[in-house]
């Protein structure tokens, strides 16, 4: 189901599409911006020419009632007829009537429908905008009608064709940009969805080949540092440790069928053997049994912890520490231990080394180097448990000076049940390194292994655990 | 003693319930938590063995914080096949006082069972312990056997004094390294061994009676007559 979901996300449905979202609302965001720009721009052009005609025609007006007022009826005459020769371009439009309604003076032929009959109750019935045949042309004009005291009708306006033919034109380029605007604003939509997706395709199609089991594959960077590679160094985060946690369920199934079908086929094969045997052997048989079944506990128990480490599961047991009494315990318990095989433990410890840790797992690891160093110690060598911090970091070497690893050895060491030729004699299961080195991955740290001597022979193994140390002391231990 | 076992595998419960049994202790056996809770609750165990899940809706962790919220304060073992570390610290932190990882080998748990049932015991304040002739003095931490003045390390001083507390009581290993050692950690070898052949080299040098036995299979024990 869930592959199914991801393997159709590269290719989504047009309205699914958060591209397509992202685009459309660039495209209603840029035309919005347009809308914005033309109607400023007509406000501004179109409509600031109307306002400046009825400006025109309402000063024109209170002259002309002024001039009634002074001179009456004739000075109106005398002042269209003034006004009327002085009117070059032929725009302004006069009408002056008697209360019948019979012409006295002006241009304008006749009265329109609307501005007839009593004098209408609010200004704006008083304006009118009509068509209007003016020798032999229809034009449009702009009227205005005002009554005189004396019962006489005057009617002035202005022949507005011209204004008509820039506003027409105006509105034409308006038209023709925001054709250009739109085509801009979808282009840009599409060139933003294709960015967005081209940039978010290879996510998608590294989740699905991942989805699809192929878990090496890692999300693409760009290298710009930008949102994306945030989101892809997430992404590909995430997977490293999804890697990690597999593996170590991998080790778990590797160590079932590895490591614990053998002592299962020993023990097995010598239950079925004792079947017939007499008390004795069966007794022997039981016991032995018994340690089989014991022996793969303690694989079991050494693989879980491993894996538990590498997960990284463990680090809520984290607490400050002093590893200090830590390592002389370990060497205590192990100091007998090698003195029991006639080798010697020396250690050479700080006054201490504060961490932040997990105490038993530290323990563990350090028990497993030490354990190791007393198995192959020949008689009469000594092992060194040296701890330290150099550089920032805090390091614990266990040395000693049995044969050593070969260099080939050396980096397989720490595989899961991994044990080099030369170990075959001694017992083991071959997890001590991987525990080891799960433990100081765990602890953001590593397991470095080196010659003791290098160039002697034998060698000698020394094995160090490099762990980034917590308060850096001032001088160096 | 009278130990209260609760433990759903009916395998693993008749297997303790025989051990515990032949060693001398009277065991009832519940199968699930809400049976567990209602018999330890009701009636007087010196021990309880619990497993940590169990079915019928109180699993062992709340089977013992009801127990402890009631001010029962009877010794707690836990069993469980939960063996990570955290598992164990929840378990003492509800209550528990020691904790069994499943498997086991069932002188492991008798040694656990024993020694907790007789731990009201230890915890009256002696300053001196006495096996035989040899003597402990916990105030000048010296060892004396026959009069005769032992040296002992003071990691050695305090194996021998938790053997000595458990004296004529088997002591597993592991017991040995949590409680002398304080770690939880599988040391590989047989470390102990060699610690505790140590010990007993130097407490018996000089005498016939050999005071530190070895329990085949199980640990070790400190008593006077070599009886086995």
């Amino acid at each position: 189901m869930v592959a199914g979901q991801i393997r159709r996300a590269p290719v989504p449905r047009l309205v699914d599409s958060a591209g397509f979202r992202f685009a459309v609302f660039f495209a209603v965001m840029f035309l919005l911006g347009g809308v914005a720009f033309a109607g400023i721009v007509w406000w501004n052009t179109a409509g600031g020419l109307d306002r400046q005609t009825d400006a025109a025609i309402r000063a024109d007006v209170a002259a002309l009632v002024q001039r009634f007022r002074q001179a009456g009826r004739e000075g109106v005459e005398e002042a269209i007829a003034f006004r009327l020769l002085r009117d070059g371009d032929a725009q302004d439009l006069y009408r002056l009537t008697d209360s019948t309604g019979r012409q006295i003076a002006g241009n304008l032929d006749a009265t329109p429908d609307e501005l007839d009959g009593p004098p209408p109750e609010g200004e704006p019935l008083r304006w009118l905008r009509a068509p209007l045949v003016r020798e032999g042309s229809l034009t449009e004009a702009r009227l205005y009608r005002a009554d005189l005291p004396n019962g006489d009708r005057l009617i002035v306006g202005r022949d507005v064709e011209e204004r008509l033919r820039l506003r027409e034109l105006l509105g034409r380029g308006l038209g023709w940009a925001a054709s250009a605007s739109c085509l801009i604003a979808l282009i840009g939509a599409l060139l933003l969805r294709r960015a967005l997706q081209s940039r978010l395709r290879p996510a998608a199609e590294t989740v699905t080949s991942i989805a699809q089991g192929d878990l090496t594959q890692r999300v693409p960077l760009s290298g710009r540092e930008d949102e994306f590679d945030r989101l892809g160094r997430a992404l590909n985060a995430m997977l490293d440790r999804i890697g990690t946690l597999m593996a170590g369920v991998r080790g778990v199934s590797d160590a079932i069928a590895h490591d614990l079908r053998t002592p299962v086929a020993r023990a097995r094969g010598r239950l079925e053997e004792a079947l017939d045997g007499d008390a004795e052997t069966m007794r022997r048989a039981i016991e032995t049994g018994l340690a089989d079944l014991d022996g793969m506990t303690r694989i079991f128990q050494a693989v879980l912890r491993i894996t538990e480490a590498e997960a990284g599961a463990r680090r809520a047991a984290f607490a400050a520490l002093d590893l200090t009494p830590l390592l002389a315990d370990a060497a205590e318990l192990y100091e007998v231990l090698a003195e029991a095989r006639g080798a010697a433990l020396a250690a050479e410890l700080p006054e201490a080394l504060p961490m932040t840790g997990d105490r038993d797992l530290l323990l563990q690891a350090v028990a497993n180097l030490l354990d190791n160093a007393v198995k192959f110690s020949p008689a009469g060598s000594t092992i060194r448990l040296l701890a330290g911090v150099s550089e920032g970091s805090l390091r614990i070497t266990v040395a000693d000076e049995g044969p050593g690893l070969s260099p080939a050895d050396r980096a397989r060491a720490g595989e899961r049940f991994f044990r080099a030729d030369s170990a075959r004699a001694t017992p083991g299961y071959g997890l001590g390194l991987s525990l080891v080195r799960a433990v100081a991955g765990l602890h953001g740290g590593e397991l470095v292994l080196e010659d003791t001597h290098p160039g002697a022979v034998p060698p000698g193994l020394s094995a160090t655990l490099v762990l980034p140390a917590d308060v850096a002391p001032a001088a160096e231990a | 003693m009278r130990i209260l076992l609760v433990e759903d595998d009916p395998e693993v419960a008749r297997f303790v319930r025989r051990g515990l049994t032949e060693a001398g202790h009277a065991v009832e056996h519940r199968d699930n938590g809400r049976d567990g809770l209602f018999a330890a609750a009701g009636e007087p165990f010196d021990l309880l063995v619990i497993d940590r899940m169990l079915p019928g809706g109180v699993d062992g962790l709340r089977l013992v914080e009801t127990l402890r919220g009631q001010e029962n304060r009877t010794p707690v073992l836990f069993l469980t096949a939960l063996s990570s570390v955290d598992e164990r610290v929840r378990g003492l932190k509800a209550g528990g006082d020691d904790y069994l990882t499943k498997p086991f080998a069932f002188a492991e748990l008798l040694a656990r069972v024993e020694a907790l049932g007789r731990r009201p015991a230890a915890e009256v304040p002696a300053t001196r312990l006495r096996v035989a002739d040899l003597e402990l003095d916990l105030l000048s931490r010296s060892v004396t056997r026959g009069g005769k003045r032992i040296d002992v390390q003071p990691r050695e001083f305090r194996l021998l004094e938790h053997l000595m507390r458990h004296a004529g009581q088997v002591v597993t290993r592991t017991m040995l390294l949590e409680k002398v050692w304080d770690y939880h950690f599988d040391p590989q070898t047989n470390v102990i061994d060699v610690h505790v052949s140590r010990l007993r080299q130097k407490l018996d040098r000089g005498f016939d009676k050999p005071l530190i036995h070895t329990i085949r299979n199980a640990g070790y024990m400190i008593r006077a007559e070599d009886a086995a």
